[in-house]
């Protein structure tokens, strides 16, 4: 079950800077790893992150094996309309999730 | 497992070799990323272009409970304005299996330049932040980062 | 003010748990939290920031859901958990009349769906198990622990006390010679915590993903190079009781965040 926390403000004033926080949960296998009979463990990672605003992009992030498991990200945008952030994550092995959060602005 | 058997024996033959002192022990592939691989991926980045320091700033604990997950939060000091603003941040590694951590692409509408998440540390080493401005400069920040790991070795229970 | 009742209570208190040497006085406990360094901790106190939370959401779906061949979801029975479970992950392992001996909370929620779900039990460590335990014990956070209460549960606590003092494995440490004794040092650059298990099941950094305090367990006994019991062990289950009943009094924390 991939999970997803985020975490908007539900309500702000039209040009605040607003803090946005997503968790998702997922194993970031690096792709470092062996068994214990020396095989390698394969490589299965989210690989990006977007976030949009109504619409339009206002983050984006590439991860890499070095971002921990269950990767979490914090960033700000200005609250400018009422409306809908959507997130998305997609990674190895056409993982693929979505959530979104609405805000009012006034 | 076949891959192993033959590398085994290939080591095998080739440090009875080198005790011989006829054939050099072949060097495996580093499992760390070496300052070389680490300015290569700078460069990928970057190209020609100067990176100055200063701008950012990179908070990340001087030593880490545990190097698999250790918060990290870039900082860039920027207006933010339409005509002075951040366009991405992109944050490198030195010792890991691999250079790169993350880029993150922030742009004007984000009205602070700020990016938190969780990284992974396979050692302690040098943690670098760069910033590209509007204006297509680079700015950077390092950080010199002590990793400890777990007391007691964690098997497979 | 009336010092007389915390007079008496404190008399209680140690009369309740009498000390053997190099035992923790009650007032000098610490949760493992009080270790970790700030960043760590933050990550703990912010629920939108805190990976264990989303075992407690998975948890929060799986609670609804239907299953077994009765067809009962754990809300049919139990309703809203945070009014029904609230305080019950406090006061576990607790005493099974059934099978005349402590059970834990994992082990409960696999006899519930025995028993009432007529389901199969989900494995220990399973992402579904681990939800559960999670969401359940996260209705009992900010509540004092109250395990052992129950005086049908003193041989097994007694059991439990003689598994943490004894010394074993190929390193001859028992619990007790870190924990009791040299907890505040470190030990390899880690502090040396009191181990008490305020808040299983949780999030530690070295697994990155949530685990119950039985796997905790094992992975301290085959650090010290001996032989860990198997999950669901009623000896892993003693030393689990013991390590509750000794943190007595102190606040649930689930999900924690652990390094």
């Amino acid at each position: 079950m991939a999970s997803a926390l985020v975490n908007v403000p539900p309500k702000a004033k039209r040009g605040d800077i607003i803090e946005i926080k997503t968790l998702m949960s997922h194993i970031m296998e690096t792709g470092f790893r062996h068994t214990a009979g020396g095989d390698v463990v394969p490589r299965d990672i989210i690989t990006s992150f977007t976030c949009r605003y109504n619409g339009t992009e206002v983050f984006r992030a590439d991860f890499f094996p070095a971002i921990a498991a269950n990767p979490y990200l914090s960033f700000f945008t200005i609250a400018k309309d009422s409306g809908k952030f959507e997130f998305e994550w997609i990674g190895d092995n056409g993982f693929s999730a979505t959530a979104s959060a609405t805000i009012m602005v006034e | 497992m076949r891959t192993m058997h033959t590398r085994r024996r290939f080591l095998g033959l080739a440090g009875g070799a080198a005790v011989a002192g006829a054939v050099p022990v072949v060097t495996l592939r580093p499992s760390q990323a070496t300052p070389a691989m680490l300015n290569s991926a700078i460069r990928n980045v970057v190209g020609e272009a100067p990176v100055r320091a200063g701008k950012v700033t990179l908070d990340i604990p001087p030593l880490v409970e545990n190097g698999n997950t250790v918060p990290m939060t870039v900082r860039v000091a920027s207006p933010m304005t339409a005509t002075d603003f951040v366009k991405s941040i992109h944050v490198f590694n030195e010792k890991n299996p691999q250079p790169n951590i993350g880029n993150f692409y922030i742009g004007v509408s984000a009205g602070r330049a700020q990016v938190s998440t969780r990284i992974r540390l396979a050692d302690s080493q040098k943690v670098v932040a760069i910033a590209r401005l509007s204006d297509d400069s680079f700015w950077s920040v390092s950080a010199d980062v002590v990793v400890t790991l777990a007391a007691c070795t964690e098997e497979v229970n | 003010m009336n010092r007389c009742p915390a007079i008496a209570l404190a008399a209680l208190l140690l009369a309740a748990f009498p000390l053997l040497a190099g035992e923790i006085r009650p007032d000098q406990r610490r949760s493992g939290y009080s270790f970790m360094a700030p960043d760590t901790k933050a990550i703990q106190d912010d629920d939108t920031a805190n990976p264990g939370m989303l075992f407690v959401l998975d948890g929060q779906t799986l609670w609804t859901r239907k299953l077994g061949a009765a067809d009962k979801s754990c809300a049919d029975c139990h309703g809203d958990a945070a009014g029904s479970m609230k305080g019950v992950a406090a006061r576990y392992p607790a005493f099974d009349k059934a099978l005349g001996r402590p059970v834990d909370l994992e082990q409960r929620i696999n006899l519930c769906r025995a028993n009432h779900q007529q389901a199969s039990p989900l494995a220990y460590e399973s992402h579904e198990l681990l939800a559960l335990t999670a969401f359940i014990a996260r209705q009992s956070r900010g509540i004092a622990i109250s395990t052992g209460d129950d005086p049908q549960l003193a041989p097994f606590v007694a059991k439990g006390r003689e598994r943490f003092m004894q010394r074993q494995g190929q390193l001859n440490l028992a619990c007790a010679n870190c924990h009791d004794d040299n907890w505040d040092r470190k030990l390899a650059g880690s502090a040396i915590t009191q181990a008490h298990p305020t808040g299983y099941p949780l999030y530690r950094l070295e697994w990155q993903t949530l685990g119950s305090l039985q796997r905790r367990l094992r992975s301290c006994i085959s650090g010290i190079r001996a032989q860990p019991y198997d999950y669901g062990a009623p000896e892993l289950v003693e030393l689990e009781l013991y390590l509750m009943s000794r943190a007595h009094g102190m606040t649930m924390e689930t999900p924690a965040v652990r390094p």
